[in-house]
């Protein structure tokens, strides 16, 4: 009793309704625990995915501008458009003052890591085996800022000296070589052929099968003169701070630039469709589980306030007002939701542990993370403890506006 | 309040009740009645003429539907529902024919409620004010135990004791010893009546114990609505140990 009125009473009216009081707070315990799981397995879901996806791809990749066929027009007076124009093809170009443009993306808020790339085809020779390759050269601390590929090496460094290359580990079966052999890279035909000799510097496995079969890494300037494109880039990768910020930066990058400018959110379009139908779903599962606990806590308040109606005419009539009455009832919404929130959070957390040790790899890693993530307890704690507020309002102005002679009398 | 002013003031009070319904009852017609400070006083009459009604307009529980109450010189017409509630806090005891304890209190908590109400969180000196009291009212080996465990006869005298916590001028009683046995009953009407000698609370009183009204200073007989009898009982005084 050395508290405050409100809470003394609503505590003893919770202990005296024993079975009620668990009863409601099992029920919000519960509501918690799943909004707290299923936020954080589709949380870590996502992340996991994410993180996948955006472990071979850059954040944002900047092109040369498509090149148009113009439709010709005839001189003169009475001239006729050409009924039909083919559009060009196209070819492997530089990014037009590209250095200018990386200096100036450089410094630039939001972008974490700029590198500069010549991307063409190729052949990979050994021997018999003749295989088609996608060249990318790189300046490899430019380039490991934007793709992690520390984390992708299964053998040797990600050197990439003249004469040197990082090939996929597929591809290195496929040609029957390890670290320290040779193969060659041959590129254009006829007089314009290139052919020349690498030594394998390191194997990376980049997760998918098709572009461990195909990459081969190179230096800036080895790829430059492989395409004959001296001092050029064809496309700059950048990565940026702000995920899904990365449309926007592109379009507004589009626009200063001129440059053709995708970002990842764009190229995984599905994916990007499936994080946001997951979101939603679980948007919409907190949503009607919070109803569920709002009602729930409701409806046992009502009966409480029903239950209690001569008590609160005895209050009334010692002289509590209409307004701690109905304080003592938003206290015990408020009290049965937060000791609720308390259990479902530790439920949600053994719940996480559990998944954690049942799903996992074949090879018995992880299947993903899942954070315990102190924002999301206090978020769904706090919100728990207003949505038993809101469920106690009513009953509780029921409460305050009970006629204290008449409930006296009852 | 001034010296020599009424306790309660009724004035031409009328209560209907169920108005502008088919059902509509005048159930008080025009009320004149006043107590004076440590006033014993009897409320009596049949069933349905109003008595609890007139309760508990004086305890500021109903409201009147026309005429003045004033309370301790205070207009309580003029004063809105938290006002009233204050009033009631302070000025006014109440003690229950099923003496209405709150189960989930015990005894010594049941007499700390309405502190804890008007005056804030329980100190160690109120705490053992209230236990004196509970003593006072002969339940001493008591103190701690919940109303459930307690006989009718002792849960009334918790009841007294919450009535008398904050020490109010006026207490109503809505027929306290109704629901007791003859020697029960003889003992909590004795109680009152020590507390209104040693500490000059007034008490009224509902009663249909003719035994139990005969002993008060004073018998307000209420018939129909209307105050049918109101005579000073002198002989109680006279008969009274001293």
């Amino acid at each position: 009793m050395t508290l405050p009125f409100e809470l003394v009473v609503a505590l003893r009216f919770l202990r005296e309704g024993r079975f009620q009081t668990w009863l409601i707070v099992g029920g919000a315990g519960v509501g918690v625990a799943v909004v707290i799981f299923i936020t954080a397995l589709v949380n870590g879901l996502q992340a996991n995915t994410i993180k996948r996806t955006l472990g071979t791809q850059a954040h944002i990749v900047l092109r040369p501008p498509e090149e148009i066929a113009l439709p010709q027009r005839s001189a003169g007076a009475g001239a006729a458009l050409l009924p039909s124009v083919q559009a060009r093809a196209q070819r492997l170009r530089s990014i037009d003052q590209w250095q200018t443009i990386a200096a100036r993306l450089d410094g630039r808020a939001g972008i974490v890591a700029v590198s500069p790339i010549v991307s063409g085809p190729a052949f990979a020779v050994r021997g018999d085996a003749n295989k088609s390759v996608a060249v990318q050269g790189v300046q490899p601390d430019r380039y490991t800022r934007v793709i992690r590929m520390d984390d992708k090496l299964v053998a040797g460094d990600f050197r990439v000296q003249p004469g040197e290359a990082v090939i996929g580990k597929d591809l290195a079966t496929d040609l029957g070589i390890g670290v320290g052999d040779r193969f060659r890279l041959v590129t254009g035909s006829g007089a314009a052929q290139v052919d020349d000799a690498y030594v394998v510097t390191g194997l990376v496995d980049l997760g998918i099968r098709d572009m461990n079969r195909r990459a081969v890494y190179l230096g800036l300037r080895t790829a430059q003169a492989l395409f004959d494109l001296p001092g050029g880039a064809s496309q700059i990768d950048l990565a940026v701070d702000d995920l899904f910020g990365a449309e926007g930066l592109a379009q507004s990058l589009a626009r200063e630039t001129g440059l053709t400018a995708d970002s990842w959110m764009k190229t995984n379009e599905q994916l990007l469709a499936a994080i946001n139908a997951q979101t939603i779903t679980t948007r919409t599962i907190r949503v009607f589980v919070s109803i569920v606990v709002v009602l729930g806590i409701a409806s046992v308040l009502v009966v409480s306030v029903v239950q209690k109606r001569r008590e609160i005419g005895i209050l009334r009539a010692m002289g509590a007002s209409r307004g701690r009455i109905q304080r003592v009832f938003l206290l015990q919404g408020a009290m049965v939701a937060l000791a609720g929130a308390l259990i479902g959070s530790a439920i949600a957390t053994v719940m996480i542990r559990i998944f954690g040790r049942i799903a996992r790899n074949m090879d018995g890693t992880p299947l993903f993370a899942l954070d315990i993530d102190p924002a999301l307890y206090l978020w769904t704690v706090a919100g728990a403890v207003l949505a038993g507020v809101l469920a106690a309002a009513a009953p509780a102005r029921r409460a305050a506006h009970l006629d204290p002679a008449q409930a006296i009398r009852s | 309040m001034s010296v020599g002013e009424p306790l309660v003031e009724l004035t031409g009070i009328h209560k209907f009740y169920g108005v502008g319904t088919e059902v509509e009852a005048e159930v008080l017609h025009g009320i004149d009645l006043t107590l004076a400070p440590g006033e014993f006083t009897a409320l009596i009459g049949p069933s349905g003429s109003g008595k609890s009604t007139l309760l508990n307009l004086i305890g500021l529980l109903e409201s009147p539907t026309s005429g003045s109450y004033r309370l301790q010189g205070r207009e309580a017409g003029t004063l809105d529902d938290d006002e009233l509630t204050r009033l009631r806090a302070t000025s006014l005891g109440f003690v229950f024919q099923f003496h209405h304890l709150l189960p989930a209190f015990t005894a010594t908590e049941n007499v700390l409620l309405p502190g804890l109400n008007a005056l804030g969180p329980v100190t160690p000196e109120r705490r053992e004010a209230a236990r004196q009291l509970l003593r006072e009212v002969g339940l001493g080996d008591r103190l701690d135990h919940p109303p459930g465990k307690l006989s009718g006869g002792q849960q009334q005298r918790v009841a007294i004791a919450r009535a008398l916590s904050l020490a109010p001028p006026l207490v109503l009683a809505d027929e306290p010893t109704g629901n007791l046995d003859t020697h029960s009953a003889d003992d909590i009407f004795a109680l009152m009546r020590r507390f209104n000698e040693e500490r000059g609370v007034a008490f009224l009183i509902v009663t249909h114990d003719p035994r139990l009204a005969r002993r008060c200073d004073r018998i307000v007989e209420l018939v129909d609505g209307r105050i049918a009898g109101d005579r000073p009982n002198a002989a109680v005084r006279e008969s009274a140990p001293a």
